[in-house]
């Protein structure tokens, strides 16, 4: 690159250097002392649990935040940069983990939000659509510049994405957790268009908590832990084991081992259910499913594809349109969640923050949110025990190892794993028959996640039949007896976990119906 | 045809009553756009319909009466942009308590100063050659005072602005996803505070246009609610100004009826409870709304105020 010009047209950024960055939070020191940098033509991975820093740090680059100390050097020349619009001007770019997209716009006029028009205060639509034809050629990101957002898969928008940070001339470009919604394929399409970004000049810095992503794209990698950087290397010498284990500051386990169970008798059966989504179309399609005791099926599939209805149909959230549900052989099509929990159903909800807890309420009315009516934390199901209720929450706290101050700390003061393990506790205390556990680990730290999934291992052991439904591949192939795949709606196969593969898997979240 | 002349009435003062409904809902629907409910519409109509009044009852000056409206809407506004957008106060609290300040001040002010409703000289209908001696046609279409076509002229003139121009999608942006126009260097609160004085100095004319065209009187609540039909309308029109204007001559029409109610029942000799026919608009206006189900429009972040996430 003689001229240190992009094929976009936009200068490079030869390197980009934060030194000393300090940021303060109420209450905690978000990022502490970090220096980080990165080189045009390299991918330098930022690693860490939620909460460690890594956004906040990069916030910081792209101008979200300002740091209270640390300074900011691109091409050895210090800069402060106050806006985002001023990282643009610098050449910075970001892709933020909740796309920053206007849904109801189409691909053009979001490219073009914000941008000065060459028309004045006229759009010149055409004019940005013809420049994204221009872009999306030469990185083969093909999307139509006049398709509304909506109408998008998850992939596609975050294609729409990067070619907006292209098209403002973005020289680095911070990826924040990019793969977290994507298929195996689209991850593989990702991180082809980045390996030819960096190929032409680009200097990239991609945030995960996903190991073997990182090893796979990176060329070096830090670590971020409590804000502090404690671990920075290049990554052809560095180890899952090792990442982990700098991540959550302790030794973690990678896999489990699941010892084969025999499965009992059928506990929970969906013939044929149909379900209305909140969109109004047909979120379910004739879903049948089978769960046994003591196994753990895992249902795989891209957001958005009905687990979220399935999961709410079986807890009795959302009426069907057709088909019948059986739990152990009783009739508890269109039950309310309160009798499918007194047919031994527990749930592990998706939102936790709106369905899973109520914010306000302090962690012991969080505990009994379910059972206050009931022995032994009511008298004659009217006066509350407190007594009762204060000790049964102080045992599920030691026992969940739940970090919080007290008992009676509202609920949303605690971290998202602490939180997580609380609505466990309390669906684990009704000893469920069966349990539907949605999406349990997402937004939870590896420490916390690797708890969670002891205690459903623990619970498969017991004989509790569970329906795990996440969009996390890992998790689900670490965890489960048996796959299903679902694709609009509709299950579209089902896989032994020992002859599971991700590639197969990944080709049925997009939806082809592959043999098995 | 003794029918025929009421239908013209009727349609002429149809036009003519929708005038304050889209300049309201017009200035609404910029607001909402971007994110901001304001309900108090009302409360600034009727300041700037008594400040359009009172300078034209002092000055004889009508395009006065127009900028003091325009001026003391705009302030309205802004001071509904700093409490809702700069304080992030709850919106539906805060708009009305702006519509309690103008009906209380424009009731005050009218009181301390004109304190009898006195008729003033308001804007004239326009003769325009040939046109308004159409048959029928004229009647309806030419033969209005000048703020009625600048109201009309509004429509398009919105929906261009809208969807057209950057600012237009500015507001739109910022009334869909306001952590993405930000992200996108788009200052939120500018946007927000921009299209609310919009929407002031629009529900300030459409006062003007009740007390120095319309009516050219001015009363305690002259507006009698109008301005909450008029937000009432951004929703029936889905936030868009075109189907917000279809609404406003919806509402006005039902109020050229109600109004003719009694040289209608002579016509058809028939006999209407007036207390039914004063209802009439409200109850259009319910039905309406459980009827106006089109939502792909609805600004998602519609009252909820945008303050960057320091999480």
């Amino acid at each position: 690159m003689p001229e240190h010009l992009l094929p976009t047209g936009h200068r490079r950024i030869d390197q980009m250097r934060m030194q000393g960055i300090v940021k303060k939070f109420p209450g905690v020191l978000a990022v502490d002392h970090v220096d980080f940098d990165v080189k045009a033509g390299e991918i330098h991975a930022l690693l860490g649990e939620n909460g460690a820093g890594k956004s906040t740090l990069m916030k910081i680059l792209y101008g979200l935040y300002h740091q209270e100390e640390g300074q900011v050097f691109l091409n050895d020349l210090p800069v402060v940069i106050r806006s985002p619009n001023q990282a643009i001007q610098h050449g910075i770019g970001m892709i933020h983990q909740h796309f920053m997209l206007v849904p109801s716009l189409t691909v053009a006029q979001n490219v073009a939000l914000g941008m000065k028009s060459s028309r004045g205060f006229l759009l010149d639509i055409d004019m940005v659509s013809k420049r994204i034809r221009e872009l999306s050629e030469i990185y083969g990101l093909q999307v139509n510049p006049s398709t509304p957002i909506w109408q998008l898969a998850v992939g596609e928008q975050q294609r729409v994405e990067i070619l907006r940070a292209l098209y403002r001339g973005a020289a680095l470009l911070i990826l924040d957790e990019p793969t977290a919604v994507l298929t195996p394929q689209e991850v593989d399409d990702l991180f082809r268009i980045l390996k030819q970004m960096t190929a032409d000049g680009h200097a990239l810095i991609f945030i995960s908590h996903k190991l073997h992503e990182v090893l796979a794209i990176s060329q070096r990698i830090t670590v971020l832990r409590d804000g502090k950087q404690v671990y920075s290397i290049p990554t052809e010498t560095a180890t899952k084991e090792t990442l982990a284990h700098m991540m959550v500051g302790r030794p973690v386990v990678l896999h489990y081992d699941l010892r084969p169970i025999e499965p009992g008798p059928a506990r929970l059966r969906l013939e044929e259910v149909s379900a209305t989504s909140d969109r109004g179309d047909e979120g379910l399609k004739k879903v049948s499913l089978q769960l046994h005791a003591g196994e753990i099926v895992g249902v795989a599939g891209v957001s958005g594809n009905g687990q979220r209805e399935l999961a709410q149909v079986i807890a009795g959230m959302r009426s069907t349109s057709s088909g019948k549900i059986w739990l152990d052989n009783h009739d508890v099509t269109n039950h309310s969640p309160a009798a499918m929990n007194q047919h031994g159903l527990s749930h592990i909800p998706e939102a936790r923050m709106t369905d899973g807890v109520i914010k306000n309420f302090t962690v012991a009315e969080n505990f009994v949110l379910q059972n206050h009516g009931r022995k032994p934390y009511a008298w004659g199901g009217v006066f509350m025990n407190f007594r009762n209720i204060t000790r049964q929450c102080k045992t599920a706290i030691k026992d969940y190892e739940i970090k919080t101050p007290s008992h009676e700390t509202p609920i949303k003061s605690l971290s998202g794993g602490n939180i997580q393990k609380l609505v466990l506790a309390r669906e684990l205390s009704r000893q469920p028959r069966v349990l539907i556990a949605a999406q349990p680990t997402r937004g939870v730290d590896i420490g916390a996640s690797e708890y969670i999934h002891h205690r459903l291992l623990e619970e498969r052991t017991k004989g509790t039949a569970i329906l795990l439904i996440s969009e996390d591949l890992d998790e689900i192939l670490a965890l489960s007896d048996r796959i299903v795949v679902m694709y609009e709606g509709a299950i579209v196969g089902e896989v032994k976990r020992d002859q599971a593969d991700i590639r197969t898997l990944g080709l049925m979240m997009a939806g082809s119906k592959v043999p098995v | 045809m003794i029918t025929d002349i009421i239908k013209a009435s009727v349609a002429a003062s149809a036009i003519r009553l929708a005038t304050p409904y889209i300049f309201a809902s017009l200035g609404e629907t910029f607001g909402q756009r971007s994110g901001v409910l304001n309900l108090g519409v009302d409360g600034i109509m009727l300041l700037g319909a008594f400040a359009a009044y009172y300078a034209v009852f002092e000055t004889g000056n009508l395009l006065l009466g127009v900028l003091a409206a325009l001026i003391v809407g705009m302030l309205l506004g802004l001071a509904m942009a700093f409490i809702s957008v700069t304080l992030q106060a709850e919106q539906g609290i805060s708009g009305i308590g702006v519509y309690l300040f103008g009906l209380g001040l424009s009731e005050l002010l009218f009181q301390k100063t004109v304190s009898t409703p006195t008729p003033i000289e308001g804007f004239p209908r326009i003769n325009f050659p040939v046109l308004t001696d159409l048959p029928v046609l004229g009647e309806i279409f030419f033969h209005h005072n000048l703020l009625v076509y600048v109201a009309f002229a509004l429509v398009p003139i919105s929906s261009f602005i809208l969807n057209r121009t950057t600012f237009g999608l500015q507001i739109r942006a910022v009334g869909q996803n306001p952590e993405a126009a930000d992200a996108m260097g788009i200052s939120v609160a500018r946007v927000r505070y921009m299209t609310v004085m919009i929407g002031g100095a629009l529900a300030g004319l459409a006062g003007a246009s009740l007390s120095i065209a319309l009516l050219n009187i001015f009363q305690s609540n002259l507006t009698a609610g109008q301005g909450f039909i008029a937000v009432a309308l951004v929703y029936f029109g889905a936030w868009r100004p075109y189907w917000v204007m279809g609404g406003a001559l919806l509402f006005s029409t039902v109020n050229a009826l109600q109004l003719q109610v009694k040289t209608i029942e002579n016509a058809l000799g028939i006999n209407v409870p007036s207390e039914f026919a004063v209802m009439a608009p409200y109850v259009v206006t319910i039905i309406t709304l459980i009827f106006a189900s089109k939502r792909v429009e609805q600004p998602t972040a519609l009252t909820k105020p945008f303050e960057r996430g320091e999480s």
